[in-house]
């Protein structure tokens, strides 16, 4: 039995929904088995999707393989999305409580159920956005993605940050998304054709109208700027990252970027004719390294400070798509997977004993030596220091800048990095020199101590051994 | 052999860090690899020019990446004056406060970082085992620092971080200089390529400004030289003697290793810059030197200066200078070291080391008194110990320079102003053990102990190797340079 691509989205879908029923009808179980049982078929599937042979589309195909591709692009980040999606769902379950405590007067675990399911959805949406190369597909895996993420920011909405980084995020994506309309528009007046590979042709063809496309894809550019978190689209970031719940502040980080980058490396490969593409992306990294570094500073809260550093990582990986090039991006994008997912899981586990302030991290080592060293690993690898799997992103990203002579990105990039070592390092300082006024320890239940050791473990093993992610991103 | 010394500390700092007893792992750990190292020097095969105990894993075909070790004269002594240091700087670190663990796990991190990068081939694995030390240098001087140790773990931090990113990207243009066919990140490869002239003209001078400045900023070359004194006078003695000692020769290393050989033109082409630097170092640094009121930012600042020396080593390109420069780096990294525990342990006593409260405590601390002066006499440069066997091949070496002008050139010029260093060396030198052990005891003193019988050993063994190495510095020649090509570009001329 052969498997296709869009059968993977079928099965997630089918577990979304199952879980629904499940929680509908079985109104009696403990809603934390729902997570479980999601985590389950997410990872049957993921283990599916190794046997799913990537075939390249062609400007020929009809019907529904003109909407959706199954390269090895894609089925990598379908990788990465189900990946993504099952960590996020073990921190969900690491942060239930908290969000017990934000629907008062109802049952324990009133909410539980649609927590853990929207996520099933929003996996969904991640998995047929990056397959699609038609932008009528595009908008619809997009506005999955987005609306689910709607109901996730403001989930725990009795706390009034909580439902201002909705807010913000509802009225600024709305926006983003008519951006993206009116660009599609223009684009599809120039040229006649939604399809990628054959607006990639129209533009070839001289007689096409290129400032009109090229507005298009500007008007594009903007949207997708406001989803990977690119300056000026980054201004929601910091608000809605600190005020959602914190599993949806790293799905936020993780999942809506990678797949936010998939979609420029696509939509951004027919415009590379036009010779203003790369400049305009250029120019967008530089802002986005030199903002994200120098605003993350000064931060103190640390759900904040990953929020600048996600802009901050959003400007490192447009090198990449500066330079074009897809497997620098594709390994960052990994890289940036597992370091992320560790730092907020250790959040999440020590926001609930202190806080979320840097300073509530103060002696760490000494309460949990165990999440103190998962930090250690996060930070350093977030900076960039080798053998970890943060640094060889860096270094094929700087890689490929060095050889198409990007020279004003690769020095901003090393003098940020400079930026990077100092507030990532904080974070080490107050876990390892200062000295906390509690001492008592704090427990880690047990499977999350495995997904935390086996973030640690593979952002090592990749700062190691990276051949694997090369040969899966590889043409 | 090698991967044993490289991996001896690394795995001891992790044992170390899951809660195996600390000292002992340590002691064994270290005492073991410097066995393996002695093993490895007397071992070491004279005829062979070529690395010898190879050992290959591939990571990336496709990048021509791989994790190779092995070791040829200038690595191995390298290697062995790594494994020295860190003996002493374990054996003297005694009990610690709080947090012992975590103290030797990073000692010994930095220590295999060293050695790690010292014993690579691959110069991505040579990049990426001295960024091992990074963190640990950090945590070292922020938890068990003195002084202004936040001020001065920040400042060693970034400057370290941003020095290595800035030869991270020296690297990557210097394997995207070769053509295609030949990229590889072997440094035999990038020899070979280098030989056939492979790395034009015009790569080797930007190549070579970007490793210069990156690797400058690691060794604390002339601007870039601030971090070193205020992290060195903060850091715990132990860390102090690893970073100055061992850790700082990575940069003079890599330029030895890297730099000189591969991009002869580059190292030509800015030569002179190089000199006018390396000349600030050793006069201006010099200068500041004398001035210091404070035992340990003196023996910071002399750190610096005597890198001049090294850099003029470096910069003249003789196959002799460049073997005096080896032999230097081997010196004064036991001769700091030395210096960096006398002062750790006169911290302890006393609690001060401004010169004005101390004087006289050679009365009651004759072995330090007298270990201290084998110190400064080495740092001096006096016949007999390593350092002068260094410094004057450099100094011959420099005079008679690979460019070979013929007119009065400016290395000529360098030299005898190099020369003008040891007097500087000599006046900040002598006033501090003047008044550190000479002249009238303070009251507070009295009590004060001599070293420990236990602690005399370690110094021993440092002044043993610089004395062994300042009578018979020919055996370390006859190992150091073959790993020269005699044929470098500069030496033709």
């Amino acid at each position: 039995m052969t498997i296709t691509a869009p059968e993977l989205e079928i099965a997630v879908l089918v577990i979304g929904m199952a879980i629904l029923l499940l929680e509908a009808f079985a109104t009696k179980i403990d809603r934390r088995i729902l997570a479980f049982v999601a985590i389950a078929g997410l990872a049957l599937v993921l283990m599916a999707s190794f046997f799913v042979s990537p075939s390249a589309s062609t400007s020929q195909a009809t019907g529904f393989w003109s909407f959706y591709t199954a390269d090895r692009l894609s089925i990598f980040f379908k990788q990465f999305s189900l990946l993504t999606t099952i960590f996020v769902l073990i921190l969900m379950t690491d942060y239930a409580p908290v969000l017990r405590s934000s629907f008062p007067g109802t049952s324990l675990q009133a909410g539980l159920g649609e927590f853990f399911t929207l996520p099933i959805f929003t996996c969904v949406g991640l998995m047929s956005l990056v397959s699609a190369i038609d932008f009528v597909f595009i908008f619809v895996s997009l506005e999955l993605v987005t609306i689910s993420f709607y109901v996730l920011v403001s989930f725990t909405r009795r706390n009034p940050s909580t439902l201002e980084a909705g807010t913000k995020y509802l009225v600024l994506s709305a926006l983003s998304t008519a951006f993206l309309v009116y660009g599609i528009a223009w684009i599809f007046g120039v040229t006649g054709q939604t399809n990628l590979q054959q607006i990639a042709e129209a533009l070839a063809n001289p007689a096409t109208d290129r400032t009109g496309a090229l507005l298009g894809m500007v008007l594009i550019l903007v949207a997708l700027g406001f989803k990977i978190a690119a300056v000026p689209f980054q201004i929601w970031v910091p608000d809605v990252y600190q005020g959602a719940p914190t599993p949806v502040t790293a799905f936020l980080s993780v999942g809506s970027k990678a797949a936010g980058f998939v979609v420029l490396i696509r939509v951004v490969q027919p415009f590379l004719v036009l010779p203003q593409t790369e400049r305009l992306i250029a120019a967008i990294a530089l802002l986005t390294l030199i903002y994200g570094n120098l605003a993350a500073l000064p931060q103190a809260n640390l759900k904040r400070l990953l929020a600048y550093s996600s802009i901050a990582h959003a400007g490192y990986l447009l090198i990449g798509v500066a330079c074009f090039d897809t497997s620098a991006i594709g390994f960052y994008l990994a890289a940036y997977l597992l370091m992320t997912l560790l730092s907020f899981a250790v959040l999440i586990i020590v926001a609930q004993q202190t806080g979320e302030e840097i300073a509530d991290f103060d002696g760490l080592a000494k309460r949990s030596p165990f999440l103190a060293f998962a930090m250690l690993i996060g930070m350093i690898s977030l900076a960039g220091v080798p053998f970890t799997a943060g640094f060889l992103g860096k270094f094929f990203i700087f890689y490929v800048a060095i050889a198409q002579h990007q020279t004003a990105l690769v020095v901003v990039g090393v003098v940020t990095v400079g930026c990077g070592f100092y507030y990532y390092l904080k974070v080490i300082r107050a876990m390892y020199w200062q000295s906390a006024d509690k001492i008592d320890k704090i427990a880690v239940n047990g499977v999350s101590r495995l997904a935390i050791s086996a973030l640690i473990i593979a952002t090592i093993w990749l700062g190691v051994y990276p051949q694997p992610i090369l040969d899966a991103l590889k043409r | 052999m090698v991967l044993f010394v490289i991996f001896c500390p690394i795995v001891a700092a992790m044992l170390i860090m899951v809660g195996a007893p600390a000292r002992k792992t340590a002691l064994a750990a270290s005492v073991s690899a410097f066995a393996a190292a002695l093993f490895l020097l007397l071992s070491f095969d004279h005829n062979q020019t070529d690395f010898q105990r190879v050992t290959s894993f591939t990571i990336s075909p496709e990048w021509h990446l791989s994790f190779t070790t092995g070791v040829d004269g200038l690595s191995l002594v390298m290697v062995l004056l790594a494994t020295i240091v860190t003996l002493a700087a374990v054996w003297f670190t005694g009990t610690v406060e709080r947090q012992e663990n975590a103290f030797y796990a990073c000692l010994l991190f930095i220590s295999g970082g060293a050695i790690g990068a010292f014993a690579s081939i691959d110069l991505f694995f040579f990049y990426a085992f001295h960024e091992l030390a990074l963190i640990p240098t950090f945590l070292l001087i922020g938890i068990w620092g003195s002084g202004n140790r936040v001020a001065a773990a920040w400042k060693i931090t970034i400057y370290l971080a941003i020095g290595s990113f800035i030869l991270l990207l020296g690297l990557i243009l210097l394997y995207q200089s070769l053509p295609v066919a030949a990229r590889s990140f072997d440094i035999r490869a990038l020899d070979a390529a280098a030989r056939l002239g492979q790395i034009s003209a015009g790569a080797q001078r930007h190549v070579y400004l970007l490793l210069l400045t990156g690797f400058g900023i690691l060794i604390s070359l002339f601007p870039f030289h601030t971090w070193a004194p205020e992290a060195y006078a903060s850091a715990p003695a132990p860390a102090a003697m690893l970073h100055a000692g061992v850790l700082k020769k990575f940069g003079l290393y890599g330029l030895l290793r890297l730099a000189v050989p591969l991009l002869p033109e580059g190292a030509h082409h800015w030569a002179n810059l190089l000199v006018v630097l390396l000349l600030c170092n050793i006069i201006y640094v010099g200068l500041v030197t004398i001035a210091q009121k404070r035992l340990d930012w003196m023996l910071g600042y002399s750190s610096v200066m005597h890198m001049g020396y090294i850099f003029l080593g470096i910069a003249s390109a003789t196959v002799l200078s460049m073997t005096g420069a080896v032999i230097l780096m081997f010196a004064h990294g036991l001769s700091i070291a030395l210096l960096f525990a006398l002062a750790g342990e006169l911290r302890e006593r006393t609690g001060t080391l401004i010169f004005d409260e101390l004087g006289g405590l050679g009365k009651v601390m004759p072995f330090a008194s007298l270990a201290f002066g084998f110190g400064v006499f080495a740092a001096i440069g006096l016949p007999g110990l390593a350092n002068f066997a260094g410094e004057i091949m450099i100094f011959f070496g420099a005079f008679k320079n690979g460019w070979e002008m013929n007119r009065f050139h400016i290395f000529q010029i360098a030299t005898a102003l190099a020369l003008w260093g040891v007097v500087i060396s000599t006046v900040y030198m002598l006033r501090a053990y003047r008044k550190t052990f000479m002249g009238t005891m303070d009251e507070r003193w009295k009590g004060i102990v001599d070293l420990r019988f236990s602690l005399r050993l370690p110094i021993a063994v440092l002044i043993g190797a610089l004395l062994c190495y300042g009578f018979f510095p020919q055996s370390f020649v006859r190992i150091v340079t073959p790993a020269f090509r005699t044929d470098l570009v500069t030496n033709k001329r």
